[in-house]
């Protein structure tokens, strides 16, 4: 059952691409800014998981979390330094600073670093399981798992705790916000966090999948995402979900069907699509742009 | 209660406000009158920290408040109730009555004053669950005010509450604003609707281009000819 098989294996592509498209959604939704760092936070995520378990030695779930942390700080401080002034500057300016935001964050790391690409270790188990006639292996189940959990967490912050609210309001109508006496810049601030420790995580779960990673893996991963964002309506956090999921589904499909050199491009097209016939995505509402 | 003294305000090179002067004291109603454009707006968003002064004073209950941040503005007791509504359209009613609690912690206090919003305005109560966005404009209007109320504040700035509100539900918003009044808190209204409002106010000023021109308790300015022709359409 090679289908059922390249099914899990698009499920599991896409509950990454839907990690990182949060991350994109939930900066545009609260300052209309498309965070083309986005991507290399995802990469640091990924090369933070690398030392922790190789380097250190921890397991899975510890080096998880620290990239986590991690990332979350280093998003806070990528929007502190970089984005905060440009608040309310022209938005060509705030995408041009992100774009070098970007490029600034994958040269430093080769310039540290180097180029050469590193061997995630083996974390998780390789075992497989039969299930209706396909080989399914436990690692992609644990990735979906912890994918999916981490984007019910992010549910319940942003549907039942305070700062989630906070969110809600600010990305909703900033000036009212303000009224109610929210903190708009640590609302914001957290929102990077929040979307950047979802980014580290995806970094280190794409790590154990795919096992190799470099100073440059976050551009095509990012580019996905960013699409998977406006694919479910950017700025809307279930359509992020979906859309990361629709995208890593199609793409593995493209695959099975005998096209593997063409599965980027697939990404492509569906945003030429999807900007032609229903530029506000699929969770979105075809509203007029509001004045 | 607040004092506002020969306040400037401006959009960049454009000047808002020139030179406006104005007073409020406990318990009153006092009613801003005034055309489009005359700064109205502008005056309210200076004082709930939206917008700084670039010269005067703000002085509340005691203590200067001009150039503050909306957020200390608020803790200090000053809810401003914005032009147009402005509630998260995306939200629950439940949700925006609580996101006006922001600020407090005080479980208690903000379960009984959810119950008296819900009493001032039943309608809110049938549509707790409700997207705010489905709402009505005369529903969103209770909102926006019962989303205010739910701050506690000392003073309540509200920024044209009959605005597209059919006559009915307009007599409905202001005697609701009295009861408010009544049970406590100090009312700064900003209207166009200048025969409502001198009709629920104490006093009142009138703006004309950034300026305040005439100003006096309601009863008089309601027998002023300048008054008269302007705003109350010569009745
Ligand atoms: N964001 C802004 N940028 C530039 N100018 C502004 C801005 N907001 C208001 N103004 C200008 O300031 C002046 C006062 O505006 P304001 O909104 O305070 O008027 P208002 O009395 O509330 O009018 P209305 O009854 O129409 O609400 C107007 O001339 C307006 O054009
Ligand atoms: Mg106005």
């Amino acid at each position: 059952m090679e289908w059922v098989q390249q099914l899990v294996n698009g499920i599991s592509l896409g509950s990454i691409y839907a990690l990182i498209a949060l991350g994109y959604t939930m900066v545009y939704g609260i300052i209309k800014l498309i965070n083309f760092a986005h991507g290399d936070v995802f990469m640091i995520g990924a090369f933070i998981g690398f030392y922790a378990i190789s380097g250190w030695g921890l397991g899975f779930f510890p080096a998880l979390l620290l990239a986590m942390v991690v990332c979350a700080i280093f998003g806070v401080l990528i929007e502190r330094i970089a984005y905060k002034r440009l608040r309310n500057a022209t938005r060509i300016a705030a995408l041009i600073t992100a774009i070098g935001v970007s490029l600034l964050i994958e040269y430093s790391v080769i310039y540290f670093r180097g180029a050469q690409p590193e061997a995630y270790p083996d974390v998780l188990s390789k075992s497989t399981f039969n299930f209706l006639g396909a080989q399914i292996s436990a690692q992609s189940i644990m990735i979906l798992s912890v994918s999916l959990s981490l984007m019910i967490i992010l549910q319940f912050i942003v549907h039942k705790t305070k700062i989630g609210k906070a969110m809600r309001a600010v990305s909703h109508d900033v000036e009212a916000a303000r009224l109610m006496g929210i903190n708009v810049d640590n609302t914001i601030s957290a929102t990077f966090a929040i979307g950047s420790a979802l980014a580290g995580a995806a970094g280190v779960i794409f790590g154990v999948y795919y096992t190799k990673i470099d100073p440059l893996m976050g551009v095509i991963p990012g580019v996905k995402a960013f699409v998977a964002a406006v694919l479910g309506g950017i700025g809307i956090i279930p359509g992020a979900m979906a859309g990361g999921m629709v995208l890593g589904v199609v793409e593995s499909i493209v695959s099975a069907l005998g096209f593997s050199l063409w599965r980027d491009a697939a990404a492509f097209v569906i945003l030429i699509l999807i900007l032609i016939f229903r530029p506000s995505g699929i969770f979105g509402k075809n509203t007029r742009e509001k004045v | 209660m607040l004092k506002v003294n020969d306040i400037n305000v401006f959009y960049g090179n454009i000047q808002a406000l020139k030179g406006v002067s104005l007073e409020v004291n406990e318990g009153e109603i006092v009613t801003l009158i005034g055309a489009n454009g005359a700064g109205k707006s502008t005056l309210l968003k200076t004082l709930s920290g939206l917008l700084k002064p670039k010269q005067g004073t703000i002085e509340y209950l005691g203590s200067s408040i001009a150039g503050k941040q909306a957020q200390s503005i608020v803790k200090a007791g000053i809810s401003h109730v914005p032009e147009g509504r402005r509630v998260f359209a995306n939200m629950t009613v439940e949700e925006n009555l609580e996101l006006g609690a922001y600020l407090r912690k005080d479980k208690d206090g903000i379960a009984k004053d959810l119950q008296r919003v819900f009493e001032l305005f039943p309608r809110l109560l049938e549509r707790r669950k409700q997207q705010s966005g489905t709402l009505s404009g005369g529903e969103q209007q209770m909102l926006a005010m019962g989303r205010a109320i739910m701050a506690k504040p000392k003073l309540l700035l509200l920024d044209e509450p009959s605005m597209g509100l059919a006559p009915l539900m307009v007599k409905t918003i202001f005697s609701i604003v009295k009861e408010i009044n009544k049970e406590g808190t100090t009312i700064l209204l900003v209207e166009q609707n200048a025969h409502m409002a001198l009709s629920v106010a104490d006093r009142a000023y009138v703006i004309e281009t950034g300026r305040v021109v005439l100003s006096g308790t309601a009863k008089e300015l309601k027998e002023t000819e300048q008054v008269k022709a302007a705003y109350l359409g010569g009745l």
